[in-house]
């Protein structure tokens, strides 16, 4: 059992994650840390698994084998007799509790307003007070820079804003980490600025992030570990001026390629 | 009130019956949407959301009802019933009957309002620790019930037409009142187009309901 040396395990620790769709395997084994504090930036081609990835830790896919650890606990599963259990639905909600997530999409609930998309989660799943929730919703809708449109509903919200009010609604909840899919990629060029700068700030207040982007000027200044994934394997880590600015193999070299000459 | 035979005099003395009669179409209108609503809601969650053995038996069984002439449904439960030994009154048989039929719709309506909301709502929820009942309850079913509402007041309208059917086993709702009248005044033509009158401004009444309830729930869009 892992629990006997939580202290000594990061935050997230995944082993060996194996996730198949049918006939296609989209992970083949993965192997990731991501220590209390950390930025870690997920990037490669479409269909490399990295959204894969990043949805199996809070189990928005199930993982067919290998193991999910935050805080030393398994994430989904308990092995039981050598046999892998889902858990329970409620076990599970309560895990992802714990961990946020940003889409692509938004995904903001249309029939509530900014204000309320931020409560939901502090009054239904943390069972918080409504004026005490509303007093965090406001406070992280200042620090997206939305206080002014909490009482705005999402269709009247630019793509951008829409973003941001989406990574309040996940940061309120203090998760211990928080999982941003690709969350740029739906936006206007001139939108996806403001979305970074409110990221940027939430990683130097030292939240720990997985990051899945595009953006290689972002993934350069912010993360503090890059992680390249090519067909479902991790095939390049380290520091993203060592991972960016030397790549290991003609594969990375050419992903990083396309975006030539941000790199020098 | 004029004389014996005009209009205006035989209306005025068969009001009671054609009053009660619409009283009597109301009250199992009322009986039918609610009942099948109710067990719709049910037959929808469980084609969404159901295990696979779950979801063939609803649909089956909405498939029947479905398939099935209306009024053949009423004329089994009024006596196909019997034949099981359950003792059932017209209008308890009509309600039964109706509400199946209802059901049958509301679950088809439901199933498609909930299925048409996008899988990132769900996931969006699930991502801040909502459980199953509070995803349904906070995120689903209120984007859901907008989408259902036009569906449910067409419904809703045809249940009203479709009590006429009771007519059939001896229920006397607004038709079989007004038939009774015309018995005995033989002004066929008015006493019908009277008894439309009635039935058009009950379901205007449900439509507006429908419109207002439309309006209501038209503070967001997409």
């Amino acid at each position: 059992m892992a629990s006997s040396d939580m202290s000594s395990e990061p935050l997230l620790r995944a082993t060996n994650v194996h996730k198949r769709f049918d006939s296609v395997e989209v992970l083949k084994g993965i192997d990731l840390d991501v220590a209390q504090g950390e930025v870690v930036a997920i990037i490669g081609s479409s269909g490399s698994g990295k959204t894969t990835m990043l949805r199996c830790i809070n189990l928005l896919e199930e993982y067919d084998d290998g193991e999910i650890h935050i805080d030393g606990e398994t994430i989904g599963y308990r092995i039981v007799g050598g046999v892998r259990k889902r858990l329970r639905e409620s076990a599970i909600a309560d895990q992802r509790a714990r961990i946020g997530m940003v889409f692509q999409g938004f995904n903001l609930f249309p029939h509530m307003t900014a204000e309320q998309n931020v409560m939901l989660g502090l009054t239904k799943v943390q069972k918080m007070p409504k004026a005490e929730a509303r007093d965090r919703a406001v406070h992280w809708l200042d620090r997206v820079g939305l206080a002014e449109r909490r009482e705005h509903y999402p269709y009247q919200l630019s793509g951008g804003q829409q973003q941001r009010v989406a990574i309040a609604r996940a940061v309120a909840m203090d998760p211990r980490l928080v999982l941003f899919d690709e969350v740029t990629s739906a936006l206007d060029p001139e939108l996806v600025a403001e979305v970074l700068s409110v990221m940027k700030s939430l990683a130097e207040s030292g939240m720990t992030m997985l990051v899945v982007s595009h953006e290689m000027l972002f993934v350069r200044d912010v993360a503090t570990r890059v992680v390249f994934m090519d067909g479902g394997r991790i095939a390049a880590e380290g520091p993203p001026a060592e991972v960016m600015g030397n790549p290991s193999s003609e594969r990375l070299r050419s992903f990083l390629g396309r975006f030539h000459g941000l790199f020098g | 009130m004029g004389d014996k035979g005009t209009f205006l005099y035989e209306i005025w003395v068969a009001r009671g019956s054609l009053l009660s009669g619409a009283a009597l179409t109301m009250q199992l209108s009322l009986a039918v949407i609610a009942i099948g609503s109710f067990i719709g809601c049910f037959g929808g969650l469980g084609l969404v959301y159901g295990p696979a053995p779950l979801r063939l038996a609803i649909r089956s069984v909405v498939e029947v009802l479905r398939g099935v002439p209306v009024l053949v449904l009423i004329l089994f439960c009024y006596y196909g019933l019997a034949l099981f030994s359950i003792d059932v009154t017209a209008p308890a048989a009509g309600v039964i009957a109706l509400s199946g039929f209802c059901a049958a719709h509301m679950s088809e309506t439901f199933r498609g309002a909930v299925a048409s909301i996008p899988v990132g709502q769900t996931e969006a929820a699930k991502a801040i620790g909502m459980r199953f009942w509070q995803r349904l309850t906070y995120v689903i079913l209120p984007q859901a019930a907008r989408r259902m509402l036009p569906p449910w007041v067409n419904t809703g309208v045809e249940i009203v037409k479709g009590t006429t059917l009771l007519s059939i086993i001896g229920v006397v709702e607004l038709l079989l009142s007004t038939q009774q009248a015309i018995a005995r005044n033989y002004l066929i033509i008015q006493f019908y187009l009277a008894a439309a009158l009635i039935y058009i401004i009950i379901n205007f009444s449900v439509s507006q309901l429908g419109a207002w309830l439309e309006r209501r729930f038209a503070y967001f869009r997409y």
